[in-house]
């Protein structure tokens, strides 16, 4: 299983706070998730449209769409931080 | 270097890392920043924080330790509040000691450059009874940058 975590605005627009979820077959990417989960949900796909410009973190470490999935990481997806 | 790293829905007490970091001479220089809600021509009504729990508090401590490692530091500060806001409330606490100025100066602008694009918060406004979330800035974008492109190893994650 893996977890994936929204937040902000992206969160706001999913209208979902944290999916778990089997590593789908032929996911072996944060970008091939996102893929995935835009072809197996139509909210989700709109959420993704309406916030182009990501931030990603596996992990609670900050990484990038090419980051490599397997089983048990937790992926957290968000709009550009604002904070400070 | 002694740290103290934090998030926190109370207000922040404004002379808590001055006294903190005070070490009866050790360091010659104590630097803070102090960020506060701004309330953009009196439009903003509230402001409202939001961040990611663990992942936070794990990435504040990765930003100051990479601060520890290219300034020679004797304490860092690092507070933010998160929760609902008014205009004028302090948001943000970064404060740092050093032997001398230079270092303080350049490492506390460091810390606070690095939490503003990368550090997990997000901030809404309340603007005529309606929240909105606040867009990154781009300038924000190319200050942490320009730290970053003088880095060795990999940019903090």
């Amino acid at each position: 299983m893996i977890q994936v975590r929204f937040f902000a605005a992206l969160r706001e627009r999913s209208g979902k706070e944290c999916l778990e979820m089997a590593l789908p077959d032929g996911v072996a990417t944060v970008a091939e998730l996102i893929g995935w989960l835009e072809q197996s949900d139509q909210t989700l796909a709109a959420a993704f449209a309406a916030t182009p410009c990501r931030m990603v973190a596996v992990n609670e470490m900050l990484a990038s769409e090419e980051a490599s999935l397997e089983d048990g990481d937790v992926v957290a997806l968000f709009p550009p931080v604002t904070g400070g | 270097m002694k740290t103290c790293i934090a998030v926190q829905d109370a207000p922040l007490n404004a002379t808590a890392p001055q006294q903190w970091l005070r070490d009866e001479g050790v360091s010659g220089a104590i630097v803070l920043f102090s960020g506060h809600v701004r309330d953009e021509d009196g439009r903003v009504e509230a402001l409202h924080l939001e961040h990611y729990p663990g992942m936070t508090e794990r990435f504040l401590g990765t930003i100051v330790e990479r601060a520890g490692q290219r300034w020679h530091l004797n304490g860092a500060w690092v507070v933010h509040r998160v929760g609902t806001m008014r205009q004028g409330d302090e948001i943000v606490q970064v404060a740092v000691s050093a032997e001398h100025r230079q270092a303080a100066f350049e490492a506390c602008a460091y810390i606070m450059d690095i939490l503003k694009t990368r550090a997990p918060f997000w901030k809404k406004e309340l603007i005529d009874g309606s929240w909105h979330w606040v867009e990154a800035r781009e300038r924000d974008a190319l200050a942490a940058a320009a730290w970053l492109a003088g880095e060795p190893g990999h940019e903090p994650r």
